[in-house]
């Protein structure tokens, strides 16, 4: 579901069709009949925006109908645990949870979520499972009306088959058998796209399907490292390895309680916006940290992440004056929200690297109009693509749009030529977490150079530039360790100063400041060059001894000439000696999972880690996710912390509990379990409650270039969504230039069925018109039986879906897909609602 | 290598070409396109024109499902063919709930389905079918255009596989007109010579496996010695037949097509006629020896531009 | 199949022209020199070990490098991701690298003008370190008003990170986060 697999993922999709020929059932439900649905066993059409409905009452299903693994869920997930006495569930505030602030359009108090806890603050059990407050029970009521009938009215999708979904995936789960469930930007491109994967997260513990072979949910991302660009991010609101950017939110005297927090070492949080206010490092450790579990670590990771970036000047104020240097956070500085500000005037330059927002972002008419904003922008690429055209060249259609006047357009704008990918060094890390390193083939051609390049040179000259400044603010600059020149250019390269993407790759692992094993008084300090290499996460410390750039990197390169992810050695069941999967070369995570209570595989077949009794410790196929020699007899003492606190039978090591939340008692903006609401434009009432869409969503109502049809709206009747097809990539910024692929797909064209064809006279092949309020594009009518009108909410509902390739740059140009798009933000993580929303259609052309 | 011995001997030279003795048989090596596997990708034809460096095709939108390669050409020798199958419970007009559905509620109401259906019991596919098929020279093992040819430019190479020799092709294009699948085609846009699929014999001869074969993320395309394909092939057929895929069946692989088979067979859902395929293909040998002479004068024609032309020495 | 009797021994040219060329259509079916010789490009190549730069599967790649120049990109056969197969995007990285279009140079559009300029690198990349400079001076806020330490800018942006290296982002963030105080740096994984 939510993803168009072999499609977008043809190569893992050939796994899917090995394991179908194995007997696997392959099962895809989805608006739009592709070539993922055509390689199915079952196809299911659905509504665009439904998905919690339909997986919701899969879950209403397994409880009612006693379809979950009672041992998986009694022992490994948090089922049994007691919820607050005055929590409140969408059962009782018509689709809302307590805690909701409506002026302020979010929960501003989630302390209701948090479980019901002794005075030692553990949360009280009941493993019968009875208890009207336990997780279990309150997750009967919540689901109670997700209903077949309801499936039917909201998705459209008749109930028998919906229930063949249902049944397939819990007679293929249990001790003997697993199930997986594949999602794309299907499901995160809608405004509750975290609940959504929060739904298949509870059928997946609920069934047992988590940390187990052949079980799990799979995130099929999108591009090569865009898994890295997570873990290592070039993300607003994390750090590294998952730690949060500071931020500063919170003014000094907050209105919410500054107590220990049940998890964390203490918490302040502002009232409004539920960001943790982090001035010091010790706010950060405190409130960021957590108590319990593995991120009981965080002033390991914290402390020699700052001192891989700022070096020396990391120790001093034991860490605290580097952390300081950190700019700190003070509200959403997402994509989209920062192309508000670009619009505004308040951003004056741009940075853009590989990517290619004036055709690839959401609502991309106001994004290439946000670019006119600035004063200047840096693109690199291989190609002129549109985001660096756009000042020329971008077309004048629909009613209230002209031809682009160069003359009007101030920003200043340099095109840089980039090395592609056999032209330079380092590492992407995979969907699956797994890093792989590139050698380089050839040199780039003329003046292009790789990004690595350009960021470390550019550093030099802003050091440089900045040189001998003794303001505050320039410290960062110029504390900041920049030393990544190769010892001696590359044989045969007429590039003599490509920085030596090896060397960076070691700070990324972590290294040693200080010897190890060095006695009181001989404290050499080494430098990222001659440092030993840390062998791992594990020997990380707090006191300023080790420096890592991204702690859950640590061990991809453990020694000198020991790049693991280089390794290409093939073999092995798990093929563990092939590049190298964080955490620590795990395929799996939460693998402890894979064994019963006692440590005993849950079966032989799906054997996979377990405790071996003689050794004292934990084996098997794959490198354990658990403490090495813990007993799964072990329990923890009252008061333990850290890692200590977590018993032999609790596989969900980074969570404070160690069981798998099918309730998330904090964390989630918009609210504890998965609710449905429908999107933000839909042709429809929520069916389930009064509270239409997500209330937690960024909705930006006011603003004019986000214009929103209204609920049921007659001009906008048709749900559209939107798709790739395997001929192209994204906006095509990376395929629109390559004859071989644009022979194979040389159009933008809309699918749409013979029925909504012909209610619109429009003909196969001709051109239509899709309009919403945010923009007017034409594409070609490929009228086709796989896209099939629904009978939702008591009518029919058409849709009709897009792919997204196309632009006015390149050698095959066409409108391009995304100005149909709005900008309503999901409310974790900021993503826009690209895959469910509505339009209307026309035949004819643009003029 | 020819030989320089007054003009008619030069004649024959430019006539049969640097024509050497074959090279010693080896095992006959073939395709195995199993459609039942295609996803449709097209990942042969692009890893075929990235191998070949043929040029891309003109972009040109056909409306035709998902294929805009249309055929095979001098410059596309696998070609992706998409073909929709998908039934519709008749909607009534204007919104009503179409027969079937009415008929389901009424049951339901009746209590006459069960609240558990079947439950597992999921077909192979899906009702709706959306075939594809990458479609590409058959190798035949008595190939008309081999025969057909008056140079000797199109042989059968040591594997067994159909091969046209761009040094000796004329371009008369007789073979055009023999091949019962309209596999050959003269590149009437360059070279003026006949191409096709060669089933990548440069690679072959280093033993690396044909482009598009290679770069099958399903296997739908296999490549290997014909007789171990056949025999994979009737496997494939009763396994997909004993999973109720009755309408499985196989091109090529007996000796029916063409006496003698095909040594690039395929496993297909339908009838072949549906992909284009003809049941039972002709073979033109009726017209071949009538066509020689008119051949054999073409080819000594030619064969005197090329003494006056392009003579060495 | 009889092996026959090769063109360079022929003792009677014109008795053999003819049964040359009666013979077509027959089994006895001559090489040409080419065909006798014919090898793969990729023979005697250096192969170079990469990762396909379209989604985030992983395909491993086979560069083939001759004389200094990409001849062949294909898909390792010994990947247990891939083994060997490549998707057509995979298949056309050739294309994707060794393109006419790709830009070579430097190219500047200055602020309303209707054209670019071509520069030299030296040049554009000391210009853009004198407008991240300027525009960073003229925008950066050590304090809020109330007295909170923020260290940060919001006149600079960044967006990129999806298809570059581990090594590149790492240090993206490390100069225009921990270094430039720039806060919006935001990638594909956003969208």
């Amino acid at each position: 579901m939510g993803s168009n697999m072999a499609e977008a993922h043809p190569i893992a999709f050939a796994s899917v069709v090995k394991a179908k020929e194995q007997g696997a059932k392959v099962m895809h439900v989805d608006p739009h009949y592709s070539r993922t649905s055509a390689l199915a066993n079952l196809y299911v059409p659905t509504r665009a925006g439904g998905d919690i409905v339909f997986l919701g009452a899969i879950i209403r299903h397994i409880l009612e109908n006693n379809g979950y693994f009672h041992d998986y869920v009694v022992n490994y997930t948090n089922a049994a645990t007691l919820v607050r006495e005055d929590f409140k569930d969408t059962e009782e505030l018509d689709g809302l949870f307590s805690g909701y602030e409506a002026d302020a359009e979010t929960y501003t108090d989630q302390s209701t979520w948090d479980y019901e806890r002794d005075k030692d603050g553990r949360p009280l059990s009941d493993p019968t499972l009875q208890n009207p407050r336990c997780v279990f029970q309150i997750m009967r009521r919540h689901f109670a009306r997700y209903t077949p009938e309801m499936v039917e009215e909201v998705c459209g999708v008749p109930r028998e088959q919906w229930l063949q979904v249902a049944q397939t995936l819990i007679e293929n789960s249990g001790r003997e058998r697993t199930s997986a469930i594949c999602y794309a930007v299907g499901w995160t491109q809608q405004s509750k796209g975290v609940q959504i994967i929060r739904s298949a997260a509870i059928i997946q513990l609920l069934l047992g399907n988590i940390g187990r072979t052949g079980g799990g949910i799979m995130a099929l991302r999108g591009h090569a490292s865009i898994q890295g660009s997570t873990d290592i991010p070039t993300l607003y609101d994390l750090l590294s390895g998952y730690l949060p950017q500071p931020s500063a939110l919170l003014t000094a005297v907050p209105h919410a309680e500054q107590s220990p927090g049940a998890t964390t070492w203490s918490q302040t949080r502002d009232a409004k916006t539920n960001i943790l206010s982090q001035q010091t490092l010790q706010d950060y450790i405190n409130s960021s940290g957590q108590k319990l579990g593995w991120w009981s670590n965080t002033p390991a990771y914290m402390r020699s992440f700052l001192h891989a970036w700022y070096g020396d000047a990391a120790n001093e104020e034991d860490g605290n004056c580097s952390y300081r240097l950190i700019p700190k956070i003070t509200g959403d500085h997402s994509h989209l929200v920062t192309s508000y500000q670009m619009l505004d005037g308040k951003v004056k330059g741009y940075l853009l690297i590989g990517q290619n927002p004036a055709a690839g972002s959401s609502n991309s008419r106001m994004q290439r109009k946000a670019l006119e904003q600035l004063d200047w922008m840096v693109v690199r690429d291989l190609y002129e693509v549109e985001s660096a055209a756009f000042w020329y060249k971008q077309p004048g259609y629909g009613p209230d749009s002209s031809p682009v006047d160069s003359s009007k357009i101030k920003t200043e704008i340099f095109l840089m030529p980039a090395a592609a990918t056999t032209e330079k060094e380092g590492t992407f890390t995979n969907t699956q977490r797994m890093l792989q390193w590139r050698d380089k083939a050839v040199d780039p051609p003329g003046d292009a150079r790789s990004d690595l390049w350009f960021v470390y040179h550019l550093g030099k000259r802003l050091q440089e530039l900045y040189a001998g400044s003794k303001q505050w603010r320039d410290q960062g600059l110029l504390s900041l360790t920049w030393d990544y020149a190769s010892e001696k250019p590359e044989e045969g390269s007429r590039i003599v100063d490509e920085p030596d993407a090896l060397l960076v790759l070691k700070e990324i692992n972590g290294y040693y400041v200080h010897p190890p094993d060095a006695k009181e008084g001989e404290k050499k300090t080494y430098t990222l060059r001659d440092a030993p290499h840390v062998p791992g996460y594990a020997v990380l410390k707090d006191d300023g001894s080790t420096a890592c750039g991204s702690w859950i990197y640590s061990g991809v390169y453990p020694a000198p000439g020991k790049n693991l992810a280089a390794s290409r050695n093939p073999e092995g069941r798990t093929f563990l000696g092939w590049g190298y999967s964080w955490p620590a070369n795990r395929r799996i995570l939460y693998n402890r999972a894979s064994a019963d209570p006692e440590g005993k595989p849950w079966s032989e077949r799906k054997k996979y880690v377990w405790w071996d009794e003689t050794e004292k410790k934990w084996t098997g196929y794959d490198v354990p996710d658990f403490m090495l020699n813990r007993p799964p007899s072990f329990r923890p003492k009252p008061g333990a912390v850290g890692m200590d606190a977590h018993s032999g039978t609790d596989p969900f090591i980074m969570k404070p509990d160690g069981k798998g939340w099918l309730f998330a008692p904090k964390g989630l903006k918009d609210g504890p379990l998965p609710t449905h609401y429908e999107p933000a434009e839909s042709p429809m009432h929520n069916a389930l409650y009064r509270q239409q869409s997500n209330p937690a969503a960024k909705y930006f109502r006011k603003r004019p270039d986000n214009v929103l049809a209204a609920v049921g709206d007659e001009q906008y009747p048709i749900v559209i969504t939107t798709y790739r097809l395997t001929e192209h990539h994204v906006s095509g910024q990376m395929t629109r230039w390559l004859p071989w692929l644009n022979s194979l797909q040389p159009s933008l064209f809309a699918e749409i069925s013979p029925e909504l064809a012909g209610e619109r006279h429009i003909r196969h092949g001709e051109w239509l018109i899709i309009n919403t309020p945010r923009g007017e594009i034409e594409a070609r009518a490929m009228v086709t039986r796989r896209m099939r009108p629904l009978r939702v909410g008591g009518r029919v509902v058409h849709q009709i879906g897009l792919p997204f390739h196309w632009g006015f740059q390149g050698k095959s140009k066409g409108s391009i897909t995304n100005d149909l798009a709005h900008m309503v933000l999901e409310p974790n993580v900021s993503i826009e609602e690209a895959k469910a929303f509505t339009c209307n259609i026309r035949p004819g052309r643009l003029p | 290598m020819a030989i320089e011995q007054g003009s008619l001997q030069s004649m024959i030279g430019a006539l049969v070409g640097n024509k050497t003795p074959p090279l010693p048989q080896q095992t006959a090596m073939g395709f195995f396109t199993d459609t039942s596997l295609c996803i449709g990708c097209k990942a042969c034809e692009v890893a075929c024109k990235q191998w070949n460096q043929l040029p891309a095709d003109e972009m040109h939108w056909t409306g035709s499902s998902y294929d805009n390669t249309g055929a095979l050409s001098p410059t596309t020798w696998r070609h992706v063919q998409f073909i929709e199958h998908i039934g519709r419970r008749e909607n009534g007009s204007n919104g009503q709930p179409s027969p079937i559905d009415a008929r389901i509620a009424h049951a339901r109401g009746e209590g006459l389905i069960p609240f558990t259906p079947p439950g597992t019991a999921l077909p192979f596919f899906n009702t709706d079918r959306w075939l594809m098929h990458s479609d590409v020279c058959k190798h035949c093992v008595h190939a008309p255009c081999q025969e057909a040819c008056p140079t000797g430019a199109i042989i059968h190479t040591e594997f067994n596989t159909v091969y046209v020799q761009q040094d000796i092709c004329n371009g008369c294009g007789y073979c055009v007109v023999a091949c019962p699948f309209g596999v050959i085609a003269r590149d009437d846009g360059g070279d003026f010579t006949a191409h096709k699929c060669t089933l990548c014999y440069d690679r072959m001869k280093d033993g690396i496996e044909p482009a598009c074969a290679k770069a099958c993320p399903t296997d739908s395309i296999q490549f290997g010695e014909v007789a171990k394909l056949k025999e994979h092939a009737r496997e494939r057929l009763g396994f997909l037949q004993a999973r109720g895929v009755k309408e499985a069946r196989l091109y090529g692989v007996d000796d029916a097509i063409l006496e003698g088979g095909l040594n690039s067979s395929f496993l297909l859902l339908d009838e072949p006629e549906v992909y284009n395929l003809p049941a039972n293909p002709a073979r033109p040998s009726n017209n071949v020896a009538p066509a020689s002479l008119w051949t054999i004068l073409a080819a000594m024609i030619l064969g005197l531009f090329g003494i006056i032309f392009f003579r060495e020495d | 199949m009889q092996e026959r009797r090769i063109l360079p021994m022929l003792p009677q040219p014109a008795q053999s022209l003819v049964s040359q060329a009666l013979e077509f259509g027959s089994k006895v079916q001559p090489f040409s020199s080419e065909s006798r010789e014919k090898a793969p490009r990729i023979r005697d190549a250096k192969v170079v070990h990469s990762v396909c730069p379209y989604c985030a599967v992983g395909c491993s790649q086979n560069v083939y490098v001759k004389d200094g120049e990409v001849i062949d990109i294909e898909g390792d056969p010994n990947s247990p991701i891939n083994h060997g197969t490549l998707c057509p995007k995979g298949s056309a990285t050739f294309q994707y690298t060794i393109n006419s279009s790709r830009l070579k140079q430097i190219l500047y559009r200055a602020p309303y003008s209707d054209h670019w300029e071509v520069k030299s690198l030296d040049w554009a990349m000391e210009q853009i370190a004198q407008r991240i400079k300027k525009t960073r001076d003229e925008t950066f806020v050590e304090r809020l008003p109330d007295g909170r330490e923020v260290n940060h800018t919001l006149g600079i942006a960044c967006l990129g990170g999806a298809t570059l290296d581990n090594e590149e982002n790492y240090l993206m963030k490390k100069l225009l986060g921990g270094g430039l105080g720039i806060v919006s740096i935001e990638n594909q994984a956003r969208i």
